[in-house]
C-alpha cells in the first residue's frame, strides 16, 4: 500500500515552501519533494519599464531582503550604462549593504533557525521558537538583538529613504551623500553590530559546540551532500557580499571556476520540473545529471556554508579567525555538512559587522561627490550581490532609451533549489521508516531545508516563529490514515 | 471582559508588509497586551481549521496583505472575511494591487513562457513547464495551486471595510489604524487610514515648490545630480507628490529620490493614474499640443510610472486581450 505524505507548511498557502513525501509498501521513503507553489513573473513584466525604476521594482521580490534586489539591479544598471560611480557611492552602498546583512543574519539566526540548536533538535515542540531561545539565554538578550536590528535598520533608511524598498540606488551612484553626523551615527551602529556578532558566536560557542549531540547532528550524513560550491569573492579570494568575481570550487574543494557576472550565461543554466514553480539552476559545463551529489553533476549551493567553501578566508581579522577555527573544527574544507551553515552565518554576521566599522570610519563616505551621470547608450547590463541566501544574477536588455526589452533573474535561494530538495529528500529518507512519523522527526526534516534560510515565498522569512506543519498520511484510496499536527 | 480578537494574513505579497509590523519593534508590545492574535501564520500556530471553526464575525478586526492571484487566496479571503467584523487591505497589493500588479500588463501565458522557455540561462530543451497536476506514482499525483491571469485587490474578490495604504503601510499609520480600532474610534466605513491630503503637504521641501509649476522638460532621476533641497517635480523630476495621499513623511523625498506613489490617491479621486497624469499635464510650460506632446515623450514608460501601484485598482484594470480564456 503506497502511501502519501503530504507536508504544506501553511495550510497550502500560496508563496511557500511544501513538502510531499511518498511512501512504498513498507512505508519507507520513495522520494520526498520539497516545492515551490509560486510564481510573479518579474522577469516578464520588468519588460517596458525604464531601467532606471528596476532597482524599486524589483526589492519588491522581496520585502525581507529588498536591499538585496536593490543592490544587485542598482549595480547591474552601472553595468548597462558603463559607468563606474565615485569611490564615496560605491562604499555607502557596500556599508548599507553590510548593515543588510548584520540585520538579516540575526533575524535567521535568533528567530528562525537558532531555535533547533539553541533549545535544541528534540526539545518539546512549545519550546523550539524565539520563547525558548529567551528561556534558555535570557530575556536580555531578546531585547538585544530586536534593539540591535531597530538601530541597524534605522541606518538603512537613514541612507535609502525606506528600509522595506530603499530608492537610493541610480546607475553611476547614489541620490544622496551623507552629512558628517549621519556618519556618528553608523559608526555607533557598527560598533555595536562588531560586539553583537562576537557575542553571537560565543553563543553558538557555549550552546551548541560544547554540545557533542548537536556537533554529531550537524556533521551526520543525513544532513550531507557533496556538491559545487559557488560565491562572490575579492580579488583575495575573500568573501565579498558586494563585490568581486564569481567562483565556483568543486565537491573535492579546488577551484573549479571563476568568472566576472558578464560571463554567467556560460556557467549557470536552470533546469524544470513540472511539479515545482521554482526552477533548479546548474552549472552548465557541468550538466544536469538529475538530483545527485558528487562531482559529475551540476548540482551547486551557495549562501554561508558554500561562500565560506568558495573563499580562501574572511577579509577582516576577527571573523577570519571565526573561520579558521570553523574549518578546524569541522574536519577542513570543503565542509559539506548543511546544518554548518548556521555557524557559517554568525561568522559572515561578524565580517559584515568588522566590514561595516571599517567602512563607516573611511573618512570618504561624506565625500559629497557620489554621482558619476551615465553618458553611454544603454543596451545590456548584468549585476550580482551575495544576498544573506545567495548569488543573486540580475539581467537586463534595453532600447536606447533604456527602457527593459528583456529581464533575466536568478534569485538567491532559488541557486539552492536543486540542493535543497536533495536535502529534504534525503533527510526524509533517513529519518522515516515504517511509516512512522513524529514531531521530533518532522523538526528534523525541516531543519535539512531551515538551515539554508531558504526564502521561497520571501514571507515565510517575515517573522519569528517556526513554519507550522501539517503532515497528512493517506493510503492509496485517499483515505486519511494518520495526522500529525507541528504547529509554530 | 474578552479581548477583541485580532488576524492578519497574507495573500500574493513580498513580506514586505509583514516585516513592517515587525518593525513596530517596541511599539507592538501594548497592542499585544490589547488584543488576542487568533490567526497569523508566519508568527502563530493556529490553521485555516482553526479559523473555520469560529463563529462568523467572532475576529475583530483583520488585515490582509498582498493581492489576490489564485483560488487559493480568493478563498482565504472570504472565509476571513466572513470571520471578521472588520477586514481591513493592508498595504498597496491588497490595496490597489501594488507593483505585482503590473503583472496585469502581460498575460498568464507570455508570463510562464518568460519565465520556463525563453530566458537565456534556460536548459530546458522538452519545454517542460510546471503543471497544476503531476502523476508521480500509479494513481499518486503532485498538484500545484493554479497561477491565474489577472492580479486583482482586496475588494474586487471581498468587501473591504478599511484600507491601510502605503508599500509597505508606514508604521506610524498601522499604530495609529491599530489604536483607532481598539479605541472604537473608526471613521466611515471604505476610509483609508491615512492622512486625506496630497504627499506635498507633508513634505519637507513644499516651501521650494513654485505656486505655478513650469516644467519645461522632463527629466530621469540617473540623468541629472538631484539637488537635496529644491522641490523635485520642480527640478524636472516626475515627483508624484501632488497627486499622492501623504501620511509616509516623505520617505522617498528623504532619500532625495521622488514619490511614485505607493500611498495612492487621496478620497476625492477615483482613477489614481488619471488624476498623477492631470496633476503633472497641469504642470506642463506647454501651450500648444505640439509641444505637450513633445514633453510628455519625455516620460519613458507613462502607464507603468503612473499605475506603478495601481493597475488592478485602476479603469484600465488590465491590458486588452482577445486570446481565448483571458478577460478584458
Ligand atoms: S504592499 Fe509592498 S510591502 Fe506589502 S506585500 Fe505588497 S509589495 Fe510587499
Ligand atoms: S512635488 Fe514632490 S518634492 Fe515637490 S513638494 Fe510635492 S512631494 Fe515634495
Ligand atoms: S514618498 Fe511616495 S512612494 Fe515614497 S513612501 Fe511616500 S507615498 Fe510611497
Amino acid at each position: 500500500m503506497s502511501q502519501t505524505i503530504v507536508i504544506d507548511p501553511i495550510t497550502r498557502l500560496e508563496g511557500h515552501g511544501k513538502i510531499d513525501i511518498i511512501l512504498n509498501d513498507q512505508g519507507n521513503v520513495d522520494r520526498a519533494y520539497f516545492r515551490v507553489p509560486e510564481l510573479r513573473g518579474f522577469e516578464k513584466f520588468a519588460e517596458g519599464r525604464p531601467a532606471e525604476d528596476m532597482p524599486q521594482i524589483t526589492s519588491r521580490i522581496c520585502g525581507v531582503c529588498p536591499t538585496a534586489h536593490h543592490m544587485a539591479s542598482t549595480k547591474t544598471l552601472d553595468d548597462l550604462y558603463k559607468v563606474d560611480p565615485p569611490p564615496a557611492a560605491k562604499k555607502i552602498r557596500e556599508m548599507v549593504y553590510t548593515c543588510f546583512m548584520v540585520e538579516d543574519h540575526a533575524l535567521h539566526f535568533y528567530f528562525l533557525g537558532g531555535p533547533d540548536f539553541v533549545v535544541g533538535p528534540t526539545a518539546p515542540k512549545a519550546e523550539r521558537n524565539i520563547l525558548g531561545v529567551l528561556g534558555k539565554v535570557g530575556l536580555e538578550i531578546g531585547k538585544e538583538v530586536i534593539g540591535l536590528r531597530k538601530q541597524i535598520r534605522d541606518l538603512i533608511s537613514l541612507a535609502g529613504g525606506k528600509v522595506i524598498h530603499p530608492v537610493f540606488g541610480l546607475p553611476g551612484g547614489i541620490s544622496k551623500a551623507l552629512t558628517a553626523e549621519d556618519q556618528e551615527k553608523f559608526i555607533a551602529g557598527a560598533n555595536h553590530a562588531v560586539e553583537f556578532g562576537l557575542f553571537s558566536l560565543n553563543l553558538f560557542n557555549d550552546v551548541v559546540l560544547k554540545n557533542p549531540d548537536y556537533v554529531g547532528h550537524i556533521t551526520s550524513d543525513t544532513y550531507t551532500h557533496e556538491t559545487y560550491y559557488m560565491g562572490l569573492m575579492d580579488e583575495n579570494n575573500k568573501v565579498n557580499f558586494y563585490d568581486g568575481q564569481i567562483r565556483v570550487v568543486s565537491p573535492d574543494g579546488k577551484e573549479f571556476v571563476k568568472f566576472p557576472v558578464q560571463q554567467y550565461l556560460e556557467h549557470v543554466a536552470e533546469h524544470v520540473e513540472p511539479w515545482s514553480y521554482v526552477k533548479f539552476p546548474y552549472l552548465a559545463t557541468v550538466g544536469w545529471t538529475g538530483f545527485e551529489d558528487g562531482i559529475k553533476s551540476g548540482v551547486y549551493c551557495v549562501a554561508p556554508l558554500a561562500r565560506l567553501n568558495a573563499s580562501d578566508g574572511m577579509a577582516t581579522p576577527k571573523a577570519q579567525e571565526a573561520y579558521e577555527l570553523y574549518n578546524k573544527t569541522l574536519g577542513g574544507k570543503p565542509v559539506h555538512h548543511t546544518l554548518a551553515n548556521h555557524w557559517a552565518r554568525l561568522i559572515e554576521l561578524l565580517y559584515a559587522a568588522e566590514r561595516l566599522k571599517e567602512l563607516a570610519n573611511d573618512p570618504d563616505i561624506i565625500n559629497p561627490d557620489v554621482r558619476t551621470i551615465p553618458t553611454a547608450t544603454p543596451e545590456e547590463g548584468m549585476g550580482v550581490v551575495e544576498a544573506p541566501r545567495g548569488t543573486l544574477f540580475h539581467h537586463y536588455q534595453t532600447d536606447e532609451r533604456g527602457v527593459i526589452t528583456k529581464a533575466n533573474l536568478i534569485v538567491a535561494t532559488q541557486n539552492n533549489a536543486a540542493r535543497i530538495a536533495m536535502s529534504v529528500d534525503k533527510a526524509a529518507r533517513g529519518l522515516i521508516k515504517n511509516g512512522k512519523v513524529d514531531d521530533g522527526i518532522l523538526n528534523m526534516v525541516e531543519m535539512a531545508f531551515r538551515a539554508y534560510d531558504p526564502c521561497h515565498g520571501c514571507a515565510t522569512h517575515a517573522l519569528p516563529g517556526q513554519m507550522p506543519l501539517i503532515v497528512s498520511i493517506y493510503d492509496q484510496q485517499h483515505n486519511l490514515l494518520q495526522e500529525v499536527r507541528r504547529d509554530g | 471582559m474578552s479581548k477583541p480578537k485580532v488576524a492578519f494574513y497574507w495573500c500574493a505579497s513580498c513580506g514586505g508588509c509583514e516585516e513592517a509590523v515587525v518593525d513596530l519593534a517596541e511599539g507592538i508590545l501594548p497592542v499585544v497586551e490589547a488584543v488576542d492574535i487568533v490567526f497569523w501564520p508566519v508568527a502563530l500556530d493556529f490553521k485555516r481549521s482553526d479559523v473555520e471553526a469560529m463563529a462568523d464575525g467572532e475576529i475583530a478586526a483583520c488585515f490582509v496583505n498582498g493581492a489576490i492571484r489564485t483560488s487559493e487566496q480568493e478563498e482565504m479571503a472570504q472565509l476571513l472575511r466572513r470571520k471578521a467584523q472588520l477586514l481591513i487591505a493592508f498595504g498597496s497589493c491588497a490595496h490597489m494591487g501594488g507593483i505585482p500588479g503590473l503583472a496585469n500588463f502581460k498575460d498568464r501565458d507570455s508570463i510562464l513562457e518568460r519565465v520556463y522557455q525563453e530566458v537565456p540561462t534556460i536548459g530546458n530543451p522538452e519545454k517542460t513547464r510546471p503543471q497544476e497536476e503531476t502523476p508521480i506514482d500509479g494513481d499518486e499525483s503532485l498538484t500545484l495551486p493554479a497561477f491565474s491571469n489577472t492580479v486583482r485587490t482586496l475588494d474586487q474578490t471581498v468587501d473591504v471595510d478599511y484600507y491601510l495604504p502605503g508599500c509597505p503601510p508606514p508604521v506610524k499609520l498601522i499604530v495609529n489604524a491599530v489604536t483607532a480600532i481598539l479605541e472604537g474610534k473608526l471613521p466611515p466605513k471604505g476610509t483609508v487610514l491615512a492622512p486625506d491630503k496630497a504627499l506635498c503637504d507633508e513634505c519637507p521641501r513644499k516651501e521650494t515648490k513654485p505656486e505655478e509649476m513650469k516644467i519645461e522638460q522632463f527629466k530621469r532621476p540617473h540623468q541629472i545630480i538631484i539637488d537635496p533641497e529644491e522641490c523635485l517635480l520642480a527640478q524636472g523630476l516626475l515627483c508624484l507628490g501632488p497627486a499622492t495621499r501623504s501620511g509616509c513623511e516623505a520617505a522617498c523625498i528623504n532619500g532625495n529620490m521622488p514619490c511614485t506613489g505607493c500611498l495612492g490617491p487621496t478620497s476625492r479621486v477615483k482613477d489614481y493614474g488619471a488624476k498623477a497624469l492631470s496633476a503633472i499635464a497641469s504642470s506642463l510650460e506647454a501651450d500648444d499640443e505640439q509641444t505637450i506632446a513633445r514633453l510628455m515623450e519625455g516620460i519613458v514608460d507613462p502607464a507603468g510610472t503612473f499605475y506603478r501601484y495601481s493597475l488592478p485598482a485602476s479603469l484600465l484594470h488590465r491590458r486588452r486581450q482577445t486570446t481565448e480564456g483571458t478577460e478584458a
